[in-house]
């Protein structure tokens, strides 16, 4: 598989290790590429590329709406909801929008027909293009309780867009993070260099096996002479496809908003070198498995 | 007892390394861990013990009983959550994608599915006579982390009611978890740093803070890496009327001391004694306020 | 008249629950009678929509009012729906609650909180 049809997670069990900053530059050094930023309660990705102009979606997900004058208070729905998310009293029967996992039953067992679905917001998708990158980035209304359909919604049509495509994932490994990954090809887990951050590599390495996902490690904001992650590593004979060092002129440039491959060469190298591994390690892999 | 919930928004402002060090300079008697996808705070707490350890259970899942199944695809089709996988002509469902809504169960014809109870999780506490502290690990793949997030602040309250503060470590990001962990907190202390993407975290963290009506205070974490955008979080802070509680420069000491387990507050160095001057001005505006009537 | 409390013990003798939806017990109260029976919290074992359960729980069992520290909005919404009235307590006492709410000393309670596993969508 060339990098031309590769769609590439980035991902990290712990937050503020660099999985933007990876999946922001792999996309810039890589251009003509792809950026998604599932990270939808808290997407950063867009603030580097600064794109001047956006186009958005709303995206929206099932809620049930029922008609008071069918209802004859049977409970049926209220007791069959296992989200707690329907109430009846004297008043009637309450849906409660934030609370439903849109899963279409009460609309089932209604025996009156007296239920049925409205499309409610729950989040936007922004399209963007910056450059040589074509951008998707999710953004997940405040108080939304998941943000798993809007990553659906963001990676669902892929096939248009210029590959390679570089999915910036949210952090951590619960149901939002297994969404960001269902479709990618490949995986690169950021990992720093320090007992939070190695504890937490742990975590998204059972996800990334679980899922049967080929991956590699980045060591982000690596100082000289730690040697907690790279034995990790070796230990469970994990490839480590680039050491990111930390210096604060990177820390500047990153903090102020820039993409460090389009302000500084040696960064710039970095990023390609690593670009290559992972076709490499993708390469390597369709041939194992050809 | 007083709540303090230490939040960020964005993961990696050192939300850990503030409450780890807050447990102790406090000599926090009741402290709890809610990031339950990726726990961090027993790593720099230094508990030897083993903790109690209890299941956690999630909603059921569904299970197919292929010795009923009449492969109608009734429950395939049904599924919104595309858990139920076809294999060859054998039924199954996915249990890392079933929501547990319960819908296939009722449209089987056969009354070949069941709701099956699922472990989702783990409970920890670790205690002695004096102190508790409670975390938790969710599964991979389990859904629904708020129900463990309060399943952690109950089993910390439970075993040490009687103390006056509880510390509590926050996850990141602004959905159920963080929502789950504010209920009862008397205070949040926002850490944030001065980068835009911190900045811009913080801005829904705090948001998200407000709409739960709970009292806010910010620190900005690593400020010298920016001072431009330090000085843009302060005014921030001021526009909002939230107390900046300090400021805390960026020191190499922090990343060899939190390897080494310990608390920054262990060590003599500059993050320490920062860190030192945030936790007397919260635990100040905690405690300083006359509430009345809220008899303990 | 019937009221309702959230307990975190099924005794007399225990306090006022601070959550509302995920209390483990209810304790209903008649004033007439000054007669006390406790209900269990179904609401608790469920992820999300305690609040809601439990406040449907408490709808059915034909209440008049529930004496709470706080309730979520979502919660609050059911039991207004059904006509409840909620008052506010401060005290953890079950005794002094009650007591102050016979004497008409308990202020309605005005503000709700998000619901602890969810929060209410814009």
């Amino acid at each position: 598989m060339g990098l031309s049809e590769l769609k590439v997670a980035v991902l990290s069990g712990k937050g503020g290790t660099g999985k933007t900053f990876i999946t922001v530059n792999l996309a810039a050094v890589a251009g003509p590429s792809t950026y998604v930023d599932c990270d939808v309660e808290e997407p950063n990705g867009h603030l580097f590329f600064k794109p001047e102009y956006a186009a958005e979606e709303i995206v929206t997900v099932k809620m049930p709406v029922v008609d008071q004058r069918q209802c004859t208070g049977c409970r049926k729905c209220v007791d069959f909801c296992r989200f707690g998310a329907l109430a009846y009293s004297n008043s009637g029967l309450m849906i409660f929008a934030d609370i439903c996992h849109s899963c279409g039953g009460c609309m089932l067992i209604c025996p009156e027909g007296a239920l049925s679905e409205n499309e409610k917001p729950m989040g936007k998708v922004r399209k963007w293009v910056a450059e040589n990158v074509h951008g998707l980035s999710g953004i997940l209304n405040i108080g939304e309780p998941s943000g798993v359909p809007l990553i659906h919604e963001l990676l669902s049509d892929m096939n248009d867009r210029p590959h390679p495509v570089f999915i910036d994932c949210p952090p951590g490994s619960a149901c939002a993070v297994m969404e960001s990954i269902k479709e990618a090809d490949y995986c690169v887990l950021v990992s720093e260099p320090t007992l939070f951050g190695v504890h937490n590599l742990q975590i998204v390495w059972e996800l990334v096996r679980l899922f049967k996902k080929p991956f590699g490690v980045v060591l982000n904001k690596v100082l000289p002479g730690e040697a907690m992650a790279e034995s990790f590593c070796a230990e469970r004979g994990m490839h480590i496809l680039a050491r990111i060092p930390f210096t604060q002129h990177l820390g500047l440039l990153n903090s102020q908003g820039s993409i460090a491959v389009r302000e500084d060469e040696d960064t710039r190298a970095v990023f390609l070198d690593l670009l290559k591994a992972i076709s490499k390690e993708v390469h390597c892999e369709a041939t194992a498995h050809s | 007892m007083k709540q303090l919930l230490i939040l960020s928004g964005k993961g990696g402002t050192g939300k850990t390394t503030m409450a780890s060090a807050f447990v102790r300079l406090s000599k926090a008697r009741a402290y709890a861990d809610c990031d339950v996808d990726a726990p961090n705070l027993h790593l720099t707490v230094g508990w030897t013990k083993e903790p109690k350890r209890s299941h956690y259970f999630g909603l059921p899942r569904a299970k197919v009983d292929p010795d009923l199944c009449i492969r109608c695809d009734l429950c395939r089709q049904y599924c919104r959550f595309g858990s139920v996988i076809l294999e060859g002509s054998n039924y199954r469902v996915d249990s890392l994608a079933c929501e547990g809504c319960g819908v296939c169960e009722f449209v089987c014809p056969a009354g070949a599915i069941s709701m099956e109870p699922h472990v989702d999780g783990e409970l920890m506490l670790y205690s002695d006579a004096k102190t508790a502290f409670s975390t938790a690990k969710l599964n991979i793949g389990s859904g629904t982390s708020g129900l463990l997030v309060t399943e952690v602040k109950k089993q910390m309250r439970e075993s040490a009611g009687t103390a006056p503060l509880a510390i509590i470590d926050g996850s990141p990001g602004i959905g159920c978890p963080v929502i789950a962990s504010l209920s009862g907190v008397d205070l949040v202390l926002v850490v944030t740093e001065p980068s835009i993407t911190g900045m811009n975290d913080m801005t829904r963290i705090v948001e998200t803070a407000r709409k739960f009506g709970t009292k806010t205070v910010v620190c900005i974490n690593k400020c010298d890496t920016n001072m431009e955008n330090t000085r843009c979080i302060a005014e921030l802070c001021r526009g909002w009327g939230l107390a900046l509680v300090g400021l805390i420069p960026f020191d190499s000491e922090v990343v060899k001391t939190v390897n080494a387990g310990l608390s920054i507050v262990d060590v003599d160095c500059q993050a320490g004694e920062a860190v030192r001057s945030v936790f007397e001005k919260t635990m100040d505006i905690l405690f300083g306020e006359n509430e009345g009537g809220d008899e303990q | 008249m019937r009221i309702v409390m959230p307990v975190e013990q099924a005794s007399s003798r225990g306090s006022i629950g601070a959550s509302f939806g995920r209390s483990p017990f209810f304790l209903l109260y008649e004033t007439e009678t000054k007669e006390s029976s406790f209900i269990e919290n179904s609401a608790l074992a469920n992820p999300g929509g305690a609040g809601i359960k439990a406040a449907q729980l408490v709808v059915d069992q034909g209440v008049n009012a529930v004496l709470a520290p706080r309730c979520g909005e979502n919660a609050a919404k059911v039991l207004q729906g059904a006509g409840i009235e909620i008052y506010k307590t401060s005290s953890r006492s079950i005794e002094k609650s009650i007591d102050s709410f016979v004497h008409g000393r308990l202020p309605l309670l005005e503000e709700t909180h998000a619901g602890l596993s969810h929060h209410g969508a814009e």
